[in-house]
Formats: C-alpha cells, sequence, structure tokens
C-alpha cells in the first residue's frame, strides 16, 4: 500500500533543513510565485525548483497521483482562460498579434499564447515546491515549526495527529470494506452507480463508530499526559536553525526583494516582450 | 506490612456515583496501599474497577462528573484537587489500548510528549528520554513509528511515556488484554523489575489473574457490584473459593487440583505453581487423574476445508504465509494461533478471497473455491471480526440481521422468516424490534454473528471473539458459540490469543510463525510442547507443570482429562 505525498526520512541537504526555515522558504516562495509574472524570473525559479526537487531526492511514484490530479485541472483552467477571456494577453501588454482566426469572436493570439505560458510556468513554480515541502518535512517537525511561526500549539498538534492516524484509518476502512463486501455489499465497479453510493454508508457507519472510540481513548490519553494545560509546550522533534538554515532564510529574503524588484521595475507586473 | 510507614493511597468511605446513573458505582470504599507494594484489582465488569483508577488519575471528576463522598489521598494530596494535569506527575496511567496511548509519530517523540507539555526544554528531555528508552530496551526503535512495532514495544513505550515524568505511582489499566501469552509474560516481568528498580508502587487491573501472578504481587483486591469484597494475599485468595464465586477465573492449576478434590491450602504457597509446595496434594491428584477416562479423539472424515501448499506475500521480499497446508473436517472447532505478525489474519484473510494467493490451492468440500468471488464465498464462509462496532451498520436489529439476504436480493418474506429463525438460535429474539445501540457489547456480538449465520454458511471464521471481555462475558459468547455449532453442525475457526480458550473450547490448534504451519494437533498438545510454545510466543500451560510436579509423565493426557472432566462437569 503506497501512501501519497508522505514524509520519508532521507538524508538530503534538504531534508537536514530545519522545518521552520522549509517553512518559511515555502511561504515566501510562493508568494513570490503569486506576486510576479515576470516571465525571466518564473523561468529562473522553475529552474531552481527542478533543481531542488533533484537534489531532495523525492521519487516520481511519491508524487505521481497528485502530478496527474494537479494537471488535470491545469489544463481545464487554461481552456477556461481562453473561453472566457480569449483577449486578456491583448489587454495586457497592449498589442495584438493574431496568428489564427478560430470560431466566432475567438482568435488565437501570440499576447494570449504567451500569457497563458506565464501561468503555465507559475504553477510549475509551485508545484515542485509543494512536494518538496511535504516530503521532506516530518510531520511532527511540520507542526512545531507552525507552532513557531505563531499557530497555537493546539492547531498545530491536531494536523500532527490527523497524518499519525490516517494510516491506521486507511487500514481500518479496508478491513471493514472486506467484510461487508463478504456479507455480499458490492463495492467493485459492477454494481450500479446508486447502489454503490448506498453501499458506501455501510462502511462509512461502522468506521465512524470505531474511529469515535478511538478518538475517546486518543483524547484520555493526551490528557492524562498534560496536554492542554500550560499555554505553550516545547517540541522534542524541533530542530535548532544552524548556519544552513539561517544562510537559506536570509537567501529566500534576499531573493523575493529581487524578484519585486525586478517585476516592478518597470511599474507593471508583466514582462512584455512584445514592446 | 510495616504500619508506621503511611500508606501512599487511602480510600476512605469512599462513594461515587456518575451523573447519568441512578445508583453509585463506587460503594463505602475502603483500601490502603503502601509504598512499594503491587496490588492486583480484580472483578468483573461493572464491579467498579476503572471507576477506581479513573478516581486515582483525577479523571474523576475533571472528564467525568458525578457525586462522590468520602476522602481519597494519594500521597498526602486530593486528586480532585490537583486535576488531571497534577496528577499525572504522581500517577502514570498506562491504558489497555497500546495503540490509542500511541499518540506521536515516533517512539522517541511519543516518550517525550508529557514532557513537551510540561513545557521541558530541548536539551533536558532527550537525556530523559535517552534514560527511560535505555532502561526499557528501546534505544535502537526511537525513530520507529507506531506501524513499525510489535504490541510488546508499543506497551514497552507507553510505559515510557509514563515513566518520563517520574510518577511514584503506575496504574495499568488490563496491560494484558491485547497482547500474545508470551509478551503479557514479558510484560508482567517488566513491570516487575521497573517497580523495583525505581522504586514505584504499582496498580494492575487484570482479569487474567494467573498471567499477572507469574510475578510477585503482594494483595488482590476483589471488587464486586462497587464494593471491595475481599483484600488478601494471593496465597489466602487463592486457596479460598471467592474467586470462582464471583466470576473470576483461577489460575487452571489451582482449578485442576479443586477438581481433584485437593484442599488447597494457603502455607503451601499456591501463588506460583513453579515454587508451590505440591507435597500435600501429589497423591489425591494422581489418584484422580488416573480415575478419569483416557481422553478420546472424535473426529468426523467429512474434510470441509482443504488448504494445500498455500502461499502468499506483499511484495517480493518476505513471504507472509509460506506453504500453508491442512484440513479441517466438518463441525470441528479449530483454533488458529501465533504471535502477532504470524500471519493468522492474512490466512484468514485468503481463505475469505479477501487476497489471493500466489500458489497452492483451497477446497470447499473438494471444490476449488479460487474462482469465487469475496460476495460469494461469503455465502459459504462468513467472517466475523473482532468489534461488532466494526461490522453493525444498519440502526435496527432486523434489518442488520437481514442486510446479507437483502443485498442477494431474496425476498422481504423469507428475509423477515429467517432473520426470526436465526435469532431465536441467537438468544435474540426477545429484542428483535430493538434498536441495536440498546444492546449490551456481548448482545452486539451475538448480533455481528447472527447476520453472518443467516446466510447459511458452512464455515464460521472469527477473529479474536473474546477480546476484552472477562470471564463471564467470555463464557457466555463461547457457550453461544459452542451451542450453534451443536445446533447448525457449523465448523468453527477461532483466531485467538487466548490459551483457555484454546484449551476449552477448540478441538484442534494450527500454530502458525512466521507464515509457516508449525504445528497441527490437540490444543492440550501444543500447550505442553515447551519448544512449540516458545517458537508460537505462546504460554505454556499451567496444567503441564502441575503434571510434572506430580510425576505424571504424560502431561498433554493430563490436561485433555483435565478438560474433558470440565466439559461434563458443566454439562
Amino acid at each position: 500500500m503506497s501512501r501519497l505525498i508522505s514524509y520519508e526520512k532521507k538524508n538530503t541537504p534538504v531534508h537536514k533543513l530545519s522545518g521552520f526555515t522549509k517553512l518559511v522558504f515555502f511561504i515566501v516562495w510562493c508568494m513570490a510565485s503569486a506576486l510576479t509574472f515576470d516571465t525571466r524570473i518564473l523561468l529562473t525559479m522553475l529552474v531552481m525548483g527542478l533543481i531542488i526537487y533533484k537534489i531532495s531526492d523525492v521519487k516520481w511514484k511519491q508524487v505521481s497521483t497528485i502530478f496527474a490530479a494537479v494537471m488535470f485541472f491545469m489544463v481545464i483552467n487554461l481552456t477556461c482562460i481562453f473561453f472566457f477571456a480569449p483577449y486578456q494577453g491583448t489587454v495586457i501588454y497592449g498589442t495584438k498579434t493574431e496568428i489564427a482566426h478560430l470560431f466566432g469572436n475567438y482568435s488565437l493570439t501570440q499576447e494570449q499564447l504567451f500569457y497563458e505560458f506565464n501561468v503555465f510556468i507559475k504553477y510549475f513554480t509551485v508545484i515542485p515546491a509543494v512536494f518538496i515541502f511535504l516530503t521532506t518535512t516530518d510531520p511532527s517537525e511540520l507542526a512545531s515549526s507552525l507552532n513557531g511561526i505563531g499557530v497555537p500549539y493546539s492547531i498545530a498538534y491536531s494536523l500532527e495527529i490527523a497524518l499519525r492516524y490516517i494510516p491506521d484509518v486507511q487500514d481500518e476502512f479496508r478491513r471493514i470494506k472486506n467484510a461487508q463486501e463478504a456479507r455480499g455489499i458490492e463495492m467493485s465497479n459492477k454494481g450500479r452507480l446508486i447502489d454503490r453510493i448506498k453501499n458506501v454508508a455501510i462502511i462509512i457507519f461502522p468506521l465512524l463508530f470505531s474511529t469515535m472510540e478511538r478518538i475517546d481513548v486518543v483524547s484520555n490519553a493526551m490528557e492524562l499526559r498534560g496536554f492542554g494545560k500550560k499555554k505553550t509546550r516545547s517540541w522534542y522533534s524541533r530542530k535548532p536553525l544552524r548556519t544552513a538554515d539561517y544562510a537559506v532564510i536570509v537567501f529566500i529574503i534576499l531573493f523575493f526583494v529581487a524578484t519585486m524588484v525586478i517585476t516592478y521595475a518597470d511599474g507593471s507586473r508583466y514582462f512584455n516582450p512584445f514592446v | 506490612m510495616e504500619k508506621e510507614i503511611s500508606p501512599i493511597i487511602e480510600f476512605e468511605n469512599l462513594s461515587f456515583k456518575y451523573r447519568a446513573q441512578k445508583e453509585p458505582t463506587l460503594k463505602d470504599i475502603n483500601l490502603k496501599i503502601y509504598p512499594g507494594e503491587k496490588i492486583l484489582i480484580a472483578g468483573q465488569s461493572g464491579s467498579g474497577k476503572s471507576t477506581l483508577a479513573h478516581l486515582l488519575n483525577a479523571l474523576i471528576p475533571c472528564s467525568y462528573a458525578g457525586d462522590q463522598s468520602g476522602s481519597l489521598r494519594v500521597s498526602g494530596q486530593e486528586p480532585a484537587g490537583l486535576g488531571v494535569f497534577g496528577m499525572s506527575k504522581i500517577v502514570g496511567t498506562v491504558l489497555q489500548d497500546t495503540d490509542g496511548q500511541f499518540i506521536a509519530l515516533t517512539v522517541g517523540e511519543d516518550i517525550a510528549f508529557a514532557l513537551e507539555n510540561d513545557n521541558v526544554p530541548q536539551e533536558e528531555m532527550f537525556k530523559k528520554v535517552n534514560e527511560v528508552a535505555g532502561k526499557l530496551e528501546l534505544t535502537s526503535f526511537m525513530e520507529n513509528a507506531p506501524g513499525e512495532l510489535s504490541g510488546g514495544q508499543k506497551q514497552r513505550v507507553s510505559l515510557g511515556g509514563v515513566m518520563a515524568c517520574d510518577v511514584k505511582i503506575l496504574l495499568f489499566d488490563e496491560p494484558l488484554a491485547n497482547l500474545d501469552p508470551a509478551t503479557g509474560k514479558r510484560t508482567i516481568a517488566l513491570i516487575d523489575e521497573i517497580m523495583h528498580d525505581e522504586d514505584m508502587t504499582v496498580i494492575i487491573i487484570e482479569h487474567r489473574l494467573e498471567d499477572v501472578l507469574y510475578r510477585d504481587v503482594d494483595r488482590i483486591v476483589l471488587m464486586d457490584q462497587g464494593r471491595i469484597i475481599a483484600d488478601m494475599t494471593p496465597d489466602d485468595m487463592l486457596s479460598s473459593d471467592i474467586l470462582v464465586q464471583n466470576g473470576i477465573r483461577e489460575p487452571l492449576y489451582v482449578s485442576a487440583m479443586k477438581a481433584a478434590g485437593a484442599r488447597v491450602l494457603a502455607d503451601t504457597h499456591p501463588q506460583h505453581i513453579e515454587s508451590m509446595d505440591i507435597a500435600p496434594y501429589k497423591d489425591t491428584i494422581r489418584s484422580w487423574y488416573h480415575s478419569i477416562p483416557f481422553h478420546e479423539v472424535k473426529t468426523s472424515d467429512e474434510s470441509v476445508l482443504t488448504v494445500t501448499d498455500l502461499e502468499f506475500c506483499y511484495d517480493e521480499k518476505r513471504k507472509i504465509i509460506d506453504k500453508v497446508s491442512f484440513d479441517i473436517k466438518k463441525g470441528e472447532i479449530v483454533s488458529l494461533v501465533g504471535k502477532n505478525g504470524a500471519g493468522k489474519s492474512t490466512l484468514a484473510s485468503l481463505i475469505c478471497g479477501f487476497y489471493k494467493p500466489d500458489n497452492g490451492t483451497i477446497l470447499l468440500n473438494g471444490q476449488d473455491i479460487s474462482p469465487l468471488s469475496i460476495k460469494e464465498r461469503g455465502e459459504k464462509i462468513g467472517y466475523v471480526m473482532q468489534s461488532p462496532n466494526q461490522m453493525i451498520s444498519k440502526p435496527m436489529i432486523m434489518e442488520e440481521v437481514g442486510l446479507g439476504l437483502a443485498s442477494r436480493g431474496v425476498p422481504e418474506d423469507e428475509i423477515r422468516q429467517r432473520a426470526e429463525e436465526i435469532l431465536k438460535i441467537c438468544g435474540l429474539y426477545p429484542f428483535r424490534n430493538w434498536p441495536v445501540s440498546a444492546l449490551s457489547f456481548g448482545q452486539k456480538k451475538r448480533v455481528s454473528i447472527a447476520s453472518i449465520l443467516i446466510m447459511n454458511p458452512e464455515i464460521l471464521i472469527l477473529d479474536e471473539p473474546t477480546a476484552g471481555q472477562d470471564y463471564m462475558h467470555y463464557t457466555e459468547i463461547m457457550e453461544f458459540l459452542k451451542d450453534i455449532r451443536e445446533k447448525l453442525g457449523i465448523t468453527i475457526i477461532m483466531i485467538t490469543h487466548d490459551m483457555h480458550l484454546m484449551l476449552e473450547y477448540t478441538d484442534r490448534t494450527l500454530v502458525l510463525t512466521d507464515g509457516k504451519l508449525i504445528m497441527d494437533a490437540a490444543p492440550s498438545e501444543v500447550l505442553t510442547n515447551s519448544e512449540i510454545c516458545d517458537r508460537a510466543y505462546l504460554k505454556r500451560t499451567s496444567l503441564y507443570d502441575l503434571a510434572l510436579k506430580c510425576d505424571i509423565d504424560e502431561p498433554g493426557e493430563f490436561a485433555a482429562r483435565f478438560i474433558d472432566f470440565e466439559r461434563s462437569a458443566s454439562k
């Protein structure tokens, strides 16, 4: 049973960084990507992202399913942009270089293609970052990092608990599904869709009840060991910041400032090759 | 006990009533526990022993409200005043469910959990965690996730988690419930070592008396209906009949001695069979043994389930099931045993068709069942999960029991008629129009079995049918299964950790270790074979030791005759 985008322990420079550093890097990186439409910067980020992806040794099979899903939505997104705003590119870049007339009101323009290309690589600056962040950050370290940047520890810890129990709930789901199937509840593709939806309820209820039982035990166990009694808590898995961490944080801040300066130097978010 | 030392725990005329209940759950409790003692609290479900534990760690009144009278002092303080957090530094509670208690993602982090909550600086935390892990031999597992640990290791992590707080009292709530017998035995030994090394007081709540008595216990406190009805040394308690009268199972060797007509005396120290003075009883037991007829083996010739060279692996690396072959006769009750992870559940899943075997055949009544789907097999081989809550999906009993037939398109009249029939057999007919939620755990278990039986399967596979049940409910479930075997002629396979169940209720035992079938014999033979018991993490029955101590050459035969005697006595 493969688990999707889950943390895997490895010994790469990226894994060695503190979760705090990676969280800061990730947030600033995404901000930079969201704010800029400068093609040169986006391309630089794309290359950097791929290099870091390579260094962090993320295995393709860990992320391939999610990647396919993201691709699917990206295609929909790009198509929708074209149909709802076929001349967005010409508005942004101020020129109109037609390649071909398609139908009705729709013509394909170089400006529109270039604009959608920018949207496309924007995705590709963020996707590797998400994968890298999730597969190289230990969930408990992530929780401690979130708490470190001011998220209340009860919320940060709930996230950790959720990640801790996902595999257990998956196993339980499979066991219940098997037993119900043996009773004759059809789960495979053979049944009619409406029946299958009804039958899912037959698994969900037992799953819910056995999960509730478990929640009761876990919350008692947490309380018995003093969770939530003090305003703050310390973290066993927090990694202290080292030189490499400071270097990365300083770098990403400088990088962010640089991207903003370059992006807005001419007063527009867009890099314009058409003038 | 030196009386000048003041007790570390003192209940004085304590009564407690839960807010939602009419009757008090604890009545007039007076109990003194002194530092360094090891106390075993026994009693049936509902006797108030868990409530007593909740008072000690202050879950009462902090999480469960109610009315309390009388007083309780733990280490000179009132738990209610300190709260759950304050008490967690004095009383370390180890829960029954080691999975639920494992909160964090790795061993190290879980041991540190209480320290984290107490805001202990990281440096100090590392030191403390390493120290505790060293004592519990967990150092090489520090980075492991809960899924990568065995039941015994998880239990040690739970223990480490409370030891990190330097508690004075360890409170164990049914520590053996989820463990295989050999691991349970090791846990008891570990508790004993820790309490002596660390100068702790230990309270164990458990109904598996014989397993706890593997190491010395100072006193047994017996509870019934909210009262303490006995508080005495194990030797005194075992030589009386008070345990049996209150629905608690005695150690098997004590039952056998009493069955033989011996009057067990406290001064022969019956607490451990190994060190007990058997001389006064030897002749009585020997002559009783010779007066019982030979154990007869009854078998039918008709095979129901024939498994040949079955093999299965999840990945290339390790075979989960390795060349397993056996043959089960019609109407047999067979136990499937072995330590956690030995392949018992996988074998059951292969028989039910949840997994496809890599090699080998499974024949049902001589016919290969590999072409049958899970659903089709489900009509012939019923599978009952451990907890009824994992199976029950309908709010009403009739609906739940009829579900299997309804999904097969059986007309409603027929479903109703067959459901009523099966509910009568299962003793649930009076409740037929009740909602499932109104039933007790044991009744729910019967509903989940009834909802399988309605499909009229030839084989019933049960996963741990009695896990976590006290003796009374255990007997209720097992007698029920025996009864349906007789009424319906059904064949039963049970996955179990319970050596008593195996010995008393099953005709044959299949022993699995690392995916291999290492023994296929009568339970009395398996449980008197030391080598097999060691390999499969079983616990050799104390009847074996008793037989040897009485110079009886065939301990297996002794065990078998005792079980025959018990069965005929219960009829």
